[in-house]
């Protein structure tokens, strides 16, 4: 498999996923929907790397739209930035967090990759599938090189109409683990199969060793948090790919004799399964006398995580737990592919319905309270350190 | 049995800002040629994101506060999901959930007509079918253009009253600079149904769609109650709900196409706008900035001593208010302003038929001077307001080249009172044998032998005087 979908430089350092927009090169999202599609500018966070000296190399493959946990996709498709990193081809990489498919890659890969919190890094320049929890993170080989581009990508950008106002961003990874409290989530842990939960046992005790407790305790609801964040996460998507119906740009089917058989045959031929799946299922639960029951219950159900993790984020630093239950999935009918990915999600929704920053190093994931990017670095670090 | 309207109007209305609704496109006013305006948010382009336009925000609570409404300090922005090729990103962003004003009220004669809301809106593009090529083409200026939407409650009884409260409204948002309210660009959705006469329930109800010239809807909602009432007294036909167009040509409504199932928007909030928070700080800020609305303009004038029937076509109408206050200003008479404008501009207006007054304030205001200094005669003003209308001539180079001049001593004035006499000697013998009609004829040759110069007075005592003889 070719390591880009498209090469940008040779001597680049910086791979970018390929729902983020970089001018004149396509961006087709992993879609044949866009596989024409050139965009007229680029993504903040793009024009900042490259701003701050640093040089695009490619764009690297994704799930369609960024859906994909790991159902229809891949391995090697949606691991292509996470392995680009971990053979040392780049410095590092963007990758859009949608739904935890970048957190999955670089947990598989052993490598590093941080989602920042929510409306700290513009989303200016990305093709949205769903608006309120994607974030553009970076995948490096550890804690300290994350942070490094971390810092130029995050910042005010007006153009964001969810964009913190804040300017800079500083992260100190070296703050030290010793004293800090840390939870391990039972109900995940228990979820995952035995090679997760040994990755999880010792970085449990290299915490220990740093001089950090780490208690296991319950949380509730991780199971509503991840059908509310399917349904939220489907709905926005349905709403943001209706744009893609064959008449502006993008693929347009041979076969038609009017709009509506253009919008259909155009949308029927482009779209993968789990697309048409995450579709049918959006539009299900925004429908009339479905809205009430299923997304606006959602919503409410993302106020309560909101509020369940700030209490637990009171008392401790931050939360362990796994990024994925196992490394790969057996074989199974693409049908199934959309349940796939909800059941998988149960790992990466908390942070992605909150907002939350996460963190994925050594194959473990670490969630922390709204700007405490720094600190689950630094918490990385010392697994890294424990490691090296 | 009698029947009544039941009439509930959506009004839509451009806001008069400078760019587009969360994209920094100027409106589609500004565009020469198709898809000018145009950028990849408002197209509907993956990765762009919406930024809203401040100046909309205040301009829609400023519609609120002159409709006497509840302003929502908080208010959110809603996709509302739809195809249609004019709608590049197969959604509006309106507001569905949290209007930003609501339950307000509008005077129309001595009755209340409630406003549920107002709420700000997108417009979509345009689709031009092109039958040469027999294809659709569409242009996107349009696109993103913001608009509010005034929703009444159904509390018109006749197309009158929907009349009156159009030119209202109308009159009202040209006067806080809202919207500019122009040609077309006010659409009204009527919703119409009829009952008897001193019931409650609600008939059946159509919509008409998209109309927006007042002369048709007045007649679109005579022709709906007619078809209303004949369908429940005669039975001529089952009414449904429905929507309905109007027919310019043939005079009457037609059903609009029906869809094989019921739309269904898929409303949610839009996560790319956070809620918009208009704090007591901003809100004040925005009623400071409020201009007088047309009945405190209206009641002003009356207090400047204009009849209270003036004041309210005066006030009625933004342009008429502008330049009657700037000739004001200049120093001008209240009364002999509002009469110039009133009588004798509307009358140029009519005969060129120009809707909008659009007069140089200090040229009017300058023939004004010189009528009331009696320096030229009030015809030979009347001349020089044409030529100003017409070909925008300087006013006192004007009447030099005319030769106006009111002061013409009493010589010449018995001069062309004589010579008048000697060219109308017919008409001077039919008077003189009692034919009183007569005096006109030879008044008036006495007026153009003057060009329209010499005061009228003396003039009508002299050639009395010398008919007398």
């Amino acid at each position: 498999m070719a390591k880009y979908i498209t090469e940008i430089n040779k001597q680049g350092n910086i791979a970018v996923d390929d729902t983020i927009l970089v001018k004149d090169y396509p961006a087709t999202a992993g879609s044949k929907m866009l596989e024409n599609f050139v965009p007229l500018f680029s993504a903040e966070a793009v024009e900042r790397v490259v701003a701050a000296g640093y040089t695009l190399s490619g764009k690297t493959a994704v799930g369609e739209f960024g859906l994909d946990l790991y159902g229809e996709t891949s391995t090697s498709d949606i691991c292509a930035a996470a392995t680009l990193v971990a053979d040392g081809e780049v410095r590092a990489a963007l990758n859009v967090d949608l739904n935890g498919a970048p957190r999955r890659a670089a947990a598989i890969k052993g490598v590093t990759f941080v989602k920042p919190t929510y409306g700290t890094v513009s989303r200016y320049g990305v093709i949205a599938a769903a608006c309120s929890g994607e974030q553009i993170g970076v995948t490096a080989k550890d804690a300290d090189t994350a942070a490094e581009i971390l810092t130029v990508i995050a910042g005010h950008d007006a153009k964001d109409g969810t964009s913190l106002k804040q300017d800079k961003y500083e992260y100190n990874t070296d703050i030290s683990a010793k004293g800090m409290k840390i939870a391990l989530v039972k109900e995940l842990y228990d979820a995952a199969d035995d090679e997760v939960k040994a990755k999880i046992d010792s970085a449990a005790a290299a915490y220990k060793k740093a001089g950090a407790t780490v208690e296991e305790i319950s949380v509730l609801g991780l199971s509503e948090i991840k059908t509310a964040w399917t349904i939220l996460m489907s709905a926005e998507t349905t709403n943001n790919l209706s744009r893609f119906d064959g008449v502006k740009y993008g693929y347009r089917t041979e076969k038609y004799k009017n709009i509506d058989e253009l919008y259909v045959g155009s949308r029927s031929e482009a779209f993968g399964f789990l697309t048409k799946a995450t579709i049918i299922y959006g539009s299900d639960v925004l429908s009339k006398g479905r809205y009430e029951v299923c997304y606006d219950k959602a919503l409410k159900i993302r106020r309560k995580a909101v509020e369940t993790l700030t209490e637990l984020f009171a008392k401790f630093d931050a939360l362990l737990m796994p990024a994925y239950s196992k490394a790969d999935f057996e074989a199974y009918d693409v049908t199934d592919a959309f349940n796939k990915v909800y059941e998988e999600s149960l790992f990466t929704a908390p942070a992605s319905i909150t907002g939350m920053p996460a963190v994925v190093t050594k194959g473990v994931q670490l969630v922390g309270n709204y700007f405490a990017d720094g600190k689950l670095l630094a918490l990385a670090k010392v697994l890294e350190k424990e490691e090296a | 049995m009698k029947y009544e309207l039941v009439i509930g109007l959506e009004t839509h209305v451009e806001l008069a800002t400078d760019s587009k609704l969360f994209c920094s496109c100027g409106g589609h006013a500004a565009a020469n040629e198709p898809n000018d305006c145009v950028c990849p948010a408002c197209s509907g382009m993956p990765g762009m994101l919406p930024v809203t336009n401040k100046h909309a925000i205040e301009l829609a609570v400023k519609a609120g506060l002159m409709l006497n409404c509840k302003i929502n300090q908080y208010t959110t922005f809603d996709k509302k999901s739809y195809y249609y090729p004019d709608l590049p990103a197969a959604y509006q962003i309106t507001q569905w959930f949290h209007p930003i004003c609501v339950e307000g009220t509008v005077e129309v004669g001595d009755r209340k007509i409630g406003i549920k809301q107002i709420h700000i809106e997108e417009d979509a593009g345009k689709l031009v079918h092109d039958d040469a090529t027999n294809t659709s083409l569409v242009d996107y200026n349009r696109t993103s253009v913001p608009l509010i939407e005034i929703v009444s409650k159904p509390d018109f009884r006749s197309a009158d009253e929907v009349i009156t409260y159009l030119k209202k409204l109308k009159a009202a948002l040209q006067f806080a600079g809202i919207s500019e309210c122009e040609e077309g660009a006010m659409r009204c959705d009527v919703n119409i149904s009829v009952r008897p006469e001193g019931t409650d329930k609600l008939g059946v109800r159509s919509e008409i769609k998209n109309m927006s010239s007042f002369a048709e809807i007045k007649d679109a909602i005579e022709f709906e109650k007619v078809r209303h009432v004949d369908a429940i007294e005669r039975r001529t036909e089952m009414l449904v709900q429905e929507t309905r167009r109007w027919d310019e040509v043939k005079r009457r409504t037609f059903p609009m196409r029906n869809k094989e199932t019921a739309a269904d928007y898929r409303y949610f909030p839009d996560p790319n706008l956070m809620p918009i928070v208009i704090d007591d700080a901003w809100l004040e800020e925005i009623k400071a900035s409020m201009p007088a609305t047309a009945e405190e303009k209206g009641q002003k004038y009356v207090d400047m001593g204009i009849a209270t029937k003036e004041a309210a076509v005066l006030a009625s109408d933004a342009k008429l208010c502008s330049v009657f206050d700037a000739v004001v200003a200049q120093g001008r008479e209240p009364k002999s302003v509002a009469s110039w404008i009133l009588t004798e501009c509307m009358s140029r207006m009519r005969y060129l038929g120009i809707e909008t007054l659009n007069i140089d304030p200090a040229k009017l205001s300058r023939i004004i001077e010189l009528v009331d200094a009696g320096e030229i005669t009030r015809a030979a003003g009347k001349k020089v307001l044409a030529a100003v209308f017409e070909s925008d001539v300087d006013v006192d180079k004007y009447c030099d080249e005319q030769g106006f001049n009111a002061k013409v001593d009493e010589g010449a004035v018995l001069a062309a009172v004589k010579a008048a006499m000697e060219a109308n000697a017919a008409a001077v013998a039919d008077f003189k044998s009692g034919k009183e009609k007569a005096f006109g004829a030879i008044f008036g040759a006495c007026m153009k032998e003057l060009k329209g110069n010499g005061d009228p007075a003396l003039i009508r005592e002299l050639l009395n005087k010398e008919l007398s003889k």
